[in-house]
C-alpha cells in the first residue's frame, strides 16, 4: 500500500487540491516536531514534507537555512529523524517524504536509508541534489523497496527534461516556482501557469508547486493550473517567530487551516 | 602530449572520474550544466576561441611564465635541484587568471552579461573581476566575512576593478560558506549570469573546463623542462585547496608514471588538533557543491569546518580528480601546518627573493622538507601559483613586526 497515491486518488475523488506542508525536523528540537506535526496534521495537511537538517543547503534561502542551523544545533541527526518517524506512525497515518540533500543519505549508506526509512514509514523521498543523472541505482533500489523518488522541475527546465523527469519520478512531481532558492515571495513568477500545463501534459502523476508559496492567495492561484501546494518557509518562519509552544501552534493551526480553505474554495 | 590514455580521457560524458564527479546539482541549474557543456565542447575546436585565448594569456596575461632554477634554494636544501613555475608572475599574481580569461570567453559566447564568482584568499575574486573589466561584463564576487578581514588587500582591488564584493556571514565565514552562497546566487540568475568557479570542483562539466584552462602550466613545464634539462622532472609540488594549479600542473604529466605528483594540502592548527584543510589525507567521500570528492565530514554527513592560515586552502572539499588520483595512486598528498607554511614563506622570500602566496608557502615547505633526501640529480618543479602580496599584513600581525 502506498500512502502517497493512495492520499492522491482521494483527493481527486473528493474534487479538491493537495496541501503539503513542510517543516525542518528537530526544529527548535525533535521534541517540538512531534508536537508541531500532530497540528500540522489536525489542521488538515495532505502530506508532511519533514526537511533532514543539513550544514549547507545549496536550494535554500535564509528561512531554512536557519532552520537547519537550529535543528543542528539542538542534535538532530537523520538516524534521530528516522526514529522520530517510527513514533508518529504509532499514531498518525498521513504520508510523511523526507526532503533532504544528498550527502546525509549517502553517508547513512543509500541503500541502508531506504531500507530503514521504508521500514518505520517513510513513503517518499526528495533529494534536490541527486537529480535524475545521478539517481539511477538509488531509484532503481528505493523502488523495489516502495519508497517513492519524488523529482523537481524547474522554470528552466527545457522539454526534454520535462519528458524525462515525468517518467522517472514517482509520488508527485515537485515543481520550482521560480527561478531561485527557498523562501517566501509574494507573488507568482510569470508564465508559471503554461509552464505547469505543459508538465501536466507529459506527466500521469500529480504535479504540484513548491518554493514562494506564502499566503493562502498565492496558494489559491498556484492550484488553479496546479494539483495542490508545497508551503514551507512560511510555515518555518512562524515556528521560528513564536518561541513560545502554545502560542506557536495556535498560529500554526490558523495559518495552515487559512491555505486549505484558500485551496479547497478555487473562485 | 597524445590524449589517448584513459586517464587522459576523464572525465567520462556524465561527468565521472571514476566514482568522483557528476553533477549533483538541483534541477533549476541542470540545463545551464547542460548548455554549458554543450557550448565548452563547441568552442574547444574551435580555431577562432582558441586563438582569442592564446591572444590574451600572451598579451594580456603575459604568458608564457618563466621556469625558473632556484638555484640557492637548491644549494640551500642540498639535494634535488629545484624549479620554480612562475605563476606568481602572471598579471593579478596568481594562476587563477588563466581559467578566469577563457570563462570570461566562454561567457561573452553565450551572451550573458554578468558573471559571479566565489572567492577565499581573494586571488580568484581579482582574477574574475579583472576579466570582468577587460571584457566588460558586470561582476560580483562573494567573500566570506573572515577572508574579507584577512585579505584586505584583495578585497580594494576588487573593488577598483569595478566588482561587487558580497560579503557572506554564514557558517564559518570563509571559502566554503562563499561557495554555497555563490551556487544559490546562481540558482537564482542562471538565466542571465555565468558562475566562474574558481578550482577544479563543482559540478560537471567546471572541474573538466577548469582543468583545460589551466593546463597550461602544465604544458609549458613540460616544453621548458626538456629545453633547460632534456629531460622530464621527477616530481611535481603544488598545493591543494580546491586544487586547481595543482591539477593545471599535474595533468600534462599524468600518464607518465615515472613523474611522482605530489599536492599539499593545509595542516593548519597540526592534523591531530582537528583543525585543518587536509581534506585529501584524512577525509572520506561525500558530495558538496555539486559533486562527489574527497570531503571532511562527519559521521551524519554534516560538512566539517576546515581550517588553515591561507584563506585560499581553507576549505572541506577539493577537486573530484585529485579525489580520483588519490584513490588510483596516481597522486600522493602530503599536509603542511600553519608554522611550517610560515618558514616555507620566509625560506622562499630569503633564498630567492620571492614572497610567495600563503597557501604556495605550503608547497615550499614540503619541498623543504623532501629535496634535502633526494639525489642532487632529481628535479623538482613546484608550481609556484601566486605571490604573497595579499598576505604581508596578516603575516606581519602575526610577526608582530606592523607595518
Amino acid at each position: 500500500m502506498n500512502r502517497i497515491t493512495n492520499c492522491f486518488k482521494k483527493i481527486k475523488n473528493e474534487k479538491r487540491k493537495a496541501l503539503v506542508v513542510f517543516i525542518t525536523a528537530g526544529d527548535p528540537d525533535l521534541e517540538e516536531t512531534k508536537s508541531i506535526l500532530d497540528v500540522i496534521d489536525d489542521s488538515g495537511a495532505d502530506i508532511i514534507e519533514l526537511g533532514v537538517p543539513f550544514s549547507d543547503p545549496l536550494a535554500d534561502g535564509p528561512i531554512i537555512q536557519a532552520a537547519s542551523l537550529r535543528s543542528l544545533k539542538s542534535g538532530t541527526t537523520l538516524k534521530k529523524i528516522i526514529s522520530l518517524v517510527q513514533e508518529i506512525r504509532k499514531t498518525r497515518d498521513l504520508p510523511i517524504v523526507l526532503m533532504t540533500s544528498f550527502n546525509p543519505v549517502f553517508v547513512y549508506g543509500e541503500q541502508q536509508f531506504v531500507k530503514d526509512a521504508v521500514f518505520v514509514g517513510v513513503d517518499g523521498v526528495i533529494i534536490p541534489d541527486l537529480p535524475p543523472e545521478e539517481a539511477a541505482e538509488f531509484s532503481v533500489y528505493a523502488e523495489k523497496k516502495g519508497l517513492d523518488v519524488i523529482h523537481l522541475l524547474a522554470p528552466t527546465s527545457p522539454d526534454e527534461r520535462i519528458r524525462m523527469v515525468a517518467k522517472k519520478g514517482r509520488g508527485f512531481i515537485y515543481y520550482i516556482s521560480l527561478t531561485g532558492t527557498t523562501g517566501v515571495r509574494v507573488q507568482l513568477a510569470e508564465g508559471l501557469g503554461d509552464k505547469v500545463a505543459s508538465i501536466k501534459q507529459s506527466s500521469d502523476i500529480p504535479v504540484l508547486i513548491g518554493f514562494g508559496i506564502s499566503n493562502p492567495d498565492l496558494a489559491r492561484e498556484a492550484t488553479k493550473f496546479s494539483d495542490g501546494v508545497i508551503v514551507g518557509s512560511a510555515v518555518v518562519k512562524l515556528i521560528e517567530s513564536n518561541s513560545d509552544p502554545i502560542q506557536r501552534n495556535k498560529k500554526l493551526t490558523e495559518f495552515i487551516s487559512s491555505i486549505k480553505q484558500a485551496i479547497s474554495d478555487p473562485r | 602530449m597524445d590524449d589517448n590514455t584513459k586517464s587522459m580521457e576523464l572525465p567520462d560524458a556524465q561527468g565521472h572520474f571514476g566514482p568522483f564527479g557528476g553533477k549533483y546539482v538541483i534541477e533549476t541549474l541542470m540545463p545551464a550544466l547542460d548548455s554549458l557543456e554543450r557550448l565548452y565542447e563547441e568552442v574547444r575546436n574551435d580555431p577562432k576561441f582558441q586563438s582569442d585565448l592564446k591572444y590574451y594569456l600572451k598579451e594580456y596575461v603575459g604568458r608564457p611564465t618563466p621556469l625558473f632554477f632556484a638555484e640557492r634554494l637548491t644549494k640551500h636544501l642540498g639535494g634535488a635541484k629545484i624549479y620554480l613555475k612562475r605563476e606568481d608572475l602572471n598579471h593579478t599574481g596568481a594562476h587563477k587568471i588563466n581559467n578566469t580569461i577563457g570563462s570570461a570567453l566562454l561567457t561573452l559566447r553565450m551572451g550573458k552579461k554578468r558573471v559571479i564568482a566565489e572567492t577565499g584568499a581573494g586571488q580568484h575574486g581579482v582574477a574574475t573581476a579583472t576579466a570582468a573589466a577587460l571584457f566588460g561584463l558586470k561582476c560580483d564576487v562573494f567573500m566570506g566575512e573572515e577572508d574579507i578581514k584577512r585579505q584586505a588587500l584583495n578585497v580594494f582591488r576588487m573593488k577598483l576593478l569595478g566588482a561587487r564584493v558580497v560579503p557572506v556571514s554564514a557558517g564559518t565565514r570563509t571559502l566554503k560558506d562563499a561557495t554555497s552562497e555563490a551556487i544559490r546566487e546562481w540558482i537564482t540568475s542562471v538565466e542571465t549570469t555565468h558562475y566562474i568557479i574558481g578550482s577544479v570542483v563543482g559540478p560537471h562539466p567546471y572541474p573538466m573546463i577548469v582543468r583545460n584552462f589551466q593546463r597550461v602550466i602544465g604544458d609549458e613545464v613540460y616544453e621548458q623542462i626538456m629545453e633547460i634539462e632534456k629531460r622530464l622532472p621527477d616530481l611535481c609540488v603544488a598545493c591543494v585547496g580546491g586544487g586547481s594549479n595543482a591539477m593545471g600542473l599535474f595533468y600534462p604529466f599524468v600518464q607518465n608514471e615515472k613523474i611522482r605528483l605530489v599536492g599539499v594540502e593545509a595542516a593548519g592548527f597540526g592534523i591531530e588538533t582537528g583543525k585543518h584543510g587536509a581534506t585529501l589525507s584524512h577525509g572520506s567521500t561525500g558530495v558538496l557543491h555539486g559533486m562527489m570528492s574527497y570531503l571532511l565530514h562527519d559521521d551524519d554527513g554534516q560538512v566539517q569546518e576546515a581550517h588553515s592560515i591561507s584563506a585560499g586552502l581553507d576549505y572541506p572539499g577539493v577537486g573530484c580528480e585529485h579525489s580520483y588520483l588519490k584513490s588510483t595512486g596516481r597522486a600522493e598528498y602530503e599536509s603542511i601546518t600553519d608554522e611550517e607554511a610560515l618558514d616555507g614563506f620566509k625560506l622562499l622570500s630569503n633564498k630567492e627573493g620571492i614572497i610567495p602566496a600563503l597557501e604556495t608557502a605550503h608547497a615550499i615547505a614540503h619541498v623543504a622538507k623532501i629535496a634535502p633526501k633526494m639525489n642532487k640529480k632529481e628535479i623538482i618543479v613546484v608550481c609556484l601559483s601566486g605571490r604573497g602580496d595579499k598576505d604581508v599584513n596578516q603575516i606581519a600581525d602575526r610577526m608582530e613586526m606592523g607595518l
